[in-house]
């Protein structure tokens, strides 16, 4: 039930002053990369949602990231600007309805099983998208012209500059967190990690769970697929791969290196993943070897994840004290 | 007398061929307290499953308020007003003593603004935590980890935990489990306060508490009753001596 400790307020709040700076000094290569980065920390802190606070680990994840990014797609005019609101707004309200559908059914299941049905469903979107004509096959698809996000003749932000679209990944990362962090302190939020810990006492206590883990699996789709909608317009390109498994294995990843459960831990797994994924890249074509270690030895070494350094020496001073009241 | 608040009638629970409990009935009436007891393997628990919606009734009725509640899920019946105790100690053991009270407080709590209200500044559930902490005894533990207290702790927090949901029924499964003298006097003071207030369903075997706690009693052997009715009657009867009692007393 802990709010974040100082350190880690602090840490956050450098980082995200540095971040801000960052496009002063940046290259254009790192400016786009790091934008893309915080795009995917919104996606791993959406999947942290379902998988650090509501117990559930959801290995389609995915399948809402592709919904919003081929949302996007099917809104653009071929040689027009998307309203960016209006797409925008659509492609989180489709993921929506999608994780809905979607969590209506595979919330009937639980454990291995839940994995293996969310699997299911991101697969059958993966696929439906490659056969699809109108979804541009396995090719994918291109969107020419970016949404425009004019508003009356005042354009806030103006997706084609590389500079400002960093901005608008920054700025919605940072929503993404404050909004989960104002989630996770409500009612809503100790009812979800209530059921994490213990799901049947929840429900003998009068909860209705099934109601609460679809809510926390709408929100959470919705989420990714705001970030599906914002990866798909830095690119300007859809592909199937979006749906894919490897795409929700990715992200899940994220989530446990950085540490399930502390939601600044998955921005910090998306970062530490991906600038390792370059970095390694430029020094081997080998480089999934590495990386592959890499991973299997934060896993076994920091079983909190990466998050979990910054936490512990918190845990042991506040031990003696009682728990400090949320702030 | 009072209408009965929760009424049972010819409740049974078939697993495959076992008749784990058949034809058992009885009534509850508010601000008095039963107890169901019985050796091992006898079905109390699995009857306390089918009151509280963890098990779906075979056969038969359960009635609370006259109104059917039979094999309705467990968060409906709990939100109806019946809580229970678990006879293992089921609690949140990673959250504070608080936490475990208010949220279970807050199962009874309407929605509004679910999503946004700051969990932690909610007065009312607040303060319906502290109320339940301080009725079982744990006023001063609020802010301690569940999984740290004592074992007699946790049973208090089981208990205080339920009452937190504001029910109007208790279902308390053997409460007085692995409690030393001490320990089980102070919860049976205690189950009698809560006498007054609610009605109390008591699967125990510490008979002593049981014969100094509970109006009426039904025995239950193999699934079925094998009497009922107030203490000095049950412990007269001679069927009852030779399934239970008897056997009690050459085990101790």
């Amino acid at each position: 039930m802990q709010p974040p400790s100082w350190p880690v307020r602090i840490a956050l709040l450098a980082g995200a002053l540095g971040l801000a700076l960052f496009p002063l000094v940046a290259a254009p290569f790192y400016l786009q990369l790091v934008a893309k980065i915080m795009i995917l920390a919104v996606f791993a802190m959406s999947l942290d949602l379902l998988v650090g606070y509501t117990g559930l680990v959801s290995l389609g994840h995915a399948a809402f990231f592709g919904i919003g990014a081929y949302t996007l797609m099917l809104l653009s005019p071929e040689y027009q600007a998307a309203n960016f609101w209006l797409s925008l707004l659509a492609a989180v309200a489709v993921s929506a309805a999608a994780a809905l559908v979607i969590g209506a059914l595979v919330l009937r299941t639980s454990g291995v099983y839940f994995i293996m049905v969310t699997l299911a469903f991101g697969q059958m979107l993966f696929y439906y998208a490659t056969g699809s004509k109108r979804l541009g096959g396995s090719d994918g698809a291109y969107i020419y012209v970016k949404p425009d996000a004019g508003i009356l003749g005042w354009t806030p932000v103006d997706l084609g500059s590389r500079v400002q679209f960093y901005y608008l990944a920054l700025a919605a990362m940072l929503a993404t967190y404050l909004l989960l962090r104002v989630v996770l302190r409500s009612l809503f939020g100790h009812a979800i990690r209530g059921i994490r810990a213990n799901a049947h006492r929840m429900r003998a206590l009068g909860f209705p769970v099934f109601r609460y883990r679809l809510a926390a699996f709408v929100l959470a789709g919705a989420l990714a697929g705001g970030a599906g909608y914002l990866s798909a317009a830095q690119y300007g390109y859809v592909s199937p791969d979006l749906f894919g498994w490897q795409q929700s294995g990715s992200v899940l990843m994220m989530v446990i290196l950085g540490g399930m459960g502390t939601l600044f831990g998955p921005i910090l797994g998306a970062f530490v993943l991906v600038l390792l994924q370059d970095f390694l890249g430029d020094l081997t074509k080998h480089w999934l070897l590495p990386m592959g270690l890499f991973i299997i030895l934060a896993v076994l070494l920091l079983p909190q994840g990466l998050g979990g350094l910054v936490r512990m020496p918190r845990r042991a001073a506040a031990e003696p004290e009682p728990e400090a009241a949320d702030g | 007398m009072a209408e009965p608040v929760l009424r049972v009638r010819a409740l049974a629970k078939q697993f495959g061929g076992l008749a784990a409990v058949a034809g058992v009935s009885l009534a509850l009436r508010p601000g008095e307290v039963q107890a169901v007891i019985g050796p091992n393997g006898a079905g109390k628990t699995t009857l306390i499953n089918m009151l509280s919606g963890d098990l779906r009734p075979s056969a038969g009725r359960v009635e609370l308020d006259g109104r059917d509640i039979t094999g309705f899920a467990p968060e409906r019946i709990a939100r109806l007003g019946v809580g229970r105790s678990y006879q293992k100690t089921n609690i949140f053991g990673d959250f504070t003593a608080f936490e475990n009270c208010r949220l279970a407080a807050q199962a009874r709590h309407a929605p509004a603004r679910l999503l946004l209200h700051p969990a932690l500044r909610h007065a009312a559930l607040n303060e319906a935590a502290e109320r339940a902490l301080a009725t079982v005894g744990l006023a001063a533990r609020g802010d301690a980890i569940a999984a740290t207290l004592s074992h007699g702790e946790q049973r208090q927090l089981e208990i205080a935990m339920t009452l937190a949901t504001a029910p109007r029924v208790l279902l308390l499964d053997e409460p007085l489990a692995g409690m030393g003298a001490e320990e089980s006097q102070r919860m049976v003071d205690l189950i009698r306060r809560l006498a007054e207030t609610h009605a109390v369903l008591l699967v125990e075997h510490d008979m002593d508490a049981v014969f100094s706690l509970a109006a009426i009693l039904t025995v239950m052997v193999n699934g079925r009753v094998l009497a009922s009715g107030a203490p000095a009657d049950i412990r007269d009867n001679p069927a009852v001596q030779e399934a239970y009692l008897g056997t009690a007393e050459a085990a101790a």
